[in-house]
């Protein structure tokens, strides 16, 4: 798996480049414009990480130029500038996602992750992890070919953890991600921790081959056991 | 009072005084002049009487007035230097007017044959009390044409004249700097309200330049601190899956994300603001509220759950408002989020939605919140150091920009209404 991260703000590109590298991803960086333009010409990649403002051109028009040469790399666009118009902008103009700054690292590997997915599964994309298979599009988890009902927000945080699996994803990344921009206060912690009680509990009751820990108070880890 | 009826009243006080001092002045001067012009015709008349008694001393014998307008009578004065001419005013009854009237009396002595006479000469007079009060009438009657005539000025010319003026202020009642481009007047031909226009002009031009200036500042500066922002959350992310932290150094780091992610928060909501206020949100759409509500409530019905709380939503009827779908969602999820935070555990929360009105209601704290301040910005209900405190000041502002009257009253519970024009 290719990524291409183009950022202009370089403790952004390192930090962003360590957390997909540890992803076994093959991440390539370019940091203006013109080398941007020069490597999305040259390679194909299955993801790129797009930031509009750069140095010397507009992120934009990397993605114009992509969509001109025919090529269907996945694109988000990463943006401080969280403009709807941007956004809307970006979307029209065939990018695939658009993750505003600031993000959480759990966020963007489950971004990266259901691009990815999209692109090389073309439609049939199950997840499969240990004896837990899940549909994405039907929003259904099958624990060893039986299913297990979740609910809406317990299957969010579900799939959020397995696409950030072995990693740590802090209360927040997780509260967020589930609960949207909207919450700022401290009830959606208590909250969250009652969904990872009801999922750990579902997952246990059918014998599943996954399980989430708690790490330190500061988050949770998914594992295969 | 208005400017013109001021200058009006002065000019009325002024000319009251004015006419007065005039009328008098006039009065005596043309009394004296009257008084002089009498007075010359008696000398004269005294010296063609002395003349004819010279010719014909018979005449010496009209000791009444009579047909005559004069009396001549011996006196003992001899000398003649020893009594001066007198004019003086007297009464005297008056036939045609059966009343007595003012006249002038000459009285003289003179020399007649070695003795001396004494002649009385009257002419009747200017009536002095029906002059005053001619006077009086006409004087009235020129202050009031004086007045009429500067009121119909006023209103005419003065009016035309201060018409810029007028229209001045009345785009400086209307002047809203988070809407309106700088007032910009036509050139008069006044200089003084050229001045004031282009004052005028001026100043409203540099309240704008820094109105938008402070905008763009909040806005730039929200923007600028999400690149470091991302970093130092991202890297604390990072550190935290780096082995060999104890779980009191992984604590401390989580404990700081939580505090970087409070202020992605906050900044993302004074970012929110700030477009709100800049009109970044131009498209909007018929929101059907009921419906969006209705869908709210699902949203939140987990966390409601999770606080004990049941959300009953009583829609009597289908509400829809012209509003950016966007800005509609932030308006209704921060009024819902808030009842659901401030609610009571194990008490519901109404939703309403009557004819113009969405009222949402819970049971909290049993006394009214302080209304004042209630929406501005960073204001607290509680200690709670993660909220932002910019909820419903965000609320407020959707709320003001599309004219929909965000209020808030309690009873026996907290209410919060939104009242659709």
């Amino acid at each position: 798996m290719k990524i291409l991260i183009i950022e202009d703000e370089p403790q952004m590109l390192e930090n962003m480049r360590q957390t997909l590298e540890r992803e076994q991803y093959i991440v390539e960086t370019a940091t203006d414009f013109t080398a941007a333009n020069d490597k999305i010409g040259a390679y194909d990649y299955d993801c790129i990480l797009l930031d509009i403002t750069l140095p010397d051109g507009n992120g934009l028009e990397l993605l114009k130029e992509l969509k001109a040469l025919g090529k269907e790399d996945g694109v988000i666009i990463v943006s401080a500038k969280d403009s709807l118009d941007d956004r809307i902008k970006g979307l029209n103009l065939g990018a695939d996602d658009y993750l505003p700054k600031p993000f959480h690292m759990a966020e963007l590997h489950a971004r990266v992750k259901a691009i990815v997915r999209r692109r090389n599964f073309e439609g049939n994309n199950q997840i499969e992890i240990g004896n837990v298979s899940i549909d994405p599009e039907s929003r259904s988890v099958f624990v060893a070919e039986k299913e297990v009902v979740f609910n809406r927000k317990e299957f969010d945080v579900l799939t959020y953890m397995i696409s950030n699996k072995t990693r740590l994803v802090t209360k927040t990344a997780l509260a967020e991600h589930v609960w949207g921009d909207h919450i700022d206060q401290a009830d959606s912690f208590d909250f969250i921790y009652s969904q990872i009680k009801n999922v750990r509990k579902k997952l246990a009751d059918a014998r599943a081959t996954i399980e989430i820990e708690a790490v330190y108070g500061v988050g949770y880890k998914l594992q295969v056991v | 009072m208005k400017l013109l009826n001021h200058t009006t009243k002065y000019f009325a006080i002024l000319l009251v005084v004015l006419i007065s001092v005039w009328a008098v002045i006039f009065y005596v001067a043309m009394i004296d002049e009257v008084y002089d012009s009498l007075d010359d015709g008696l000398e004269n008349q005294k010296e063609i009487i002395i003349q004819a008694v010279n010719d014909n001393p018979e005449l010496l014998n009209d000791t009444e007035f009579g047909v005559n307008n004069y009396t001549i009578k011996k006196t003992q004065v001899h000398k003649e230097t020893k009594f001066k001419d007198s004019y003086r005013d007297t009464l005297m009854y008056m036939q045609n007017e059966e009343d007595y009237e003012p006249v002038r009396i000459l009285e003289s002595v003179f020399e007649q044959d070695g003795s001396y006479y004494k002649l009385k000469l009257i002419t009747s007079m200017v009536e002095e009390d029906d002059q005053i009060e001619n006077l009086f009438i006409y004087l009235v009657g020129l202050y009031l044409a004086l007045i009429l005539s500067i009121l119909v000025l006023n209103n005419i010319v003065m009016k035309r004249i201060w018409k810029p003026f007028y229209r001045l202020i009345g785009r400086l009642k209307t002047f809203r700097i988070e809407k309106d481009d700088p007032i910009t007047a036509e050139p008069t031909t006044i200089d003084e309200f050229n001045l004031l226009n282009k004052s005028v002009e001026r100043l409203t031009e540099k309240s704008r330049d820094s109105y938008l200036a402070q905008k763009e500042f909040i806005e730039n500066a929200a923007h600028e601190l999400q690149t470091p922002l991302a970093i130092a959350i991202n890297k604390l992310e990072l550190l935290l899956e780096k082995n060999g932290m104890s779980i009191a150094q992984s604590q401390e780091v989580g404990s700081v994300l939580d505090n970087l992610t409070r202020l992605t928060r906050l900044n993302k909501s004074l970012l929110l603001l700030s477009k709100i206020d800049n009109k970044q949100y131009v498209d909007a759409e018929r929101i059907d509220f009921t419906d969006l509500v209705k869908k709210m409530v699902q949203d939140f019905a987990d966390f409601a759950t999770h606080k004990d709380i049941e959300l009953k939503v009583d829609a009597h009827q289908k509400l829809t408002y012209t509003m950016n779908p966007d800005l509609a969602v932030v308006l209704m999820t921060n009024l819902i989020k808030n009842a659901i935070v401030h609610g009571q555990g194990g008490k519901p929360i109404h939703i309403e939605i009557v004819e113009n009105q969405i009222r949402i209601q819970n049971y909290g704290e049993n006394s009214a919140l302080q209304s004042g301040g209630l929406f501005e910005r960073f204001r607290k209900a509680s200690a709670d150091s993660r909220s932002t405190g910019l909820g419903l000041s965000i609320a407020k502002a959707i709320a003001d920009k599309y004219d929909v009257a965000l209020t808030y009253s309690f009873t026996d519970r907290h209410e919060f209404t939104l009242t659709f024009p």
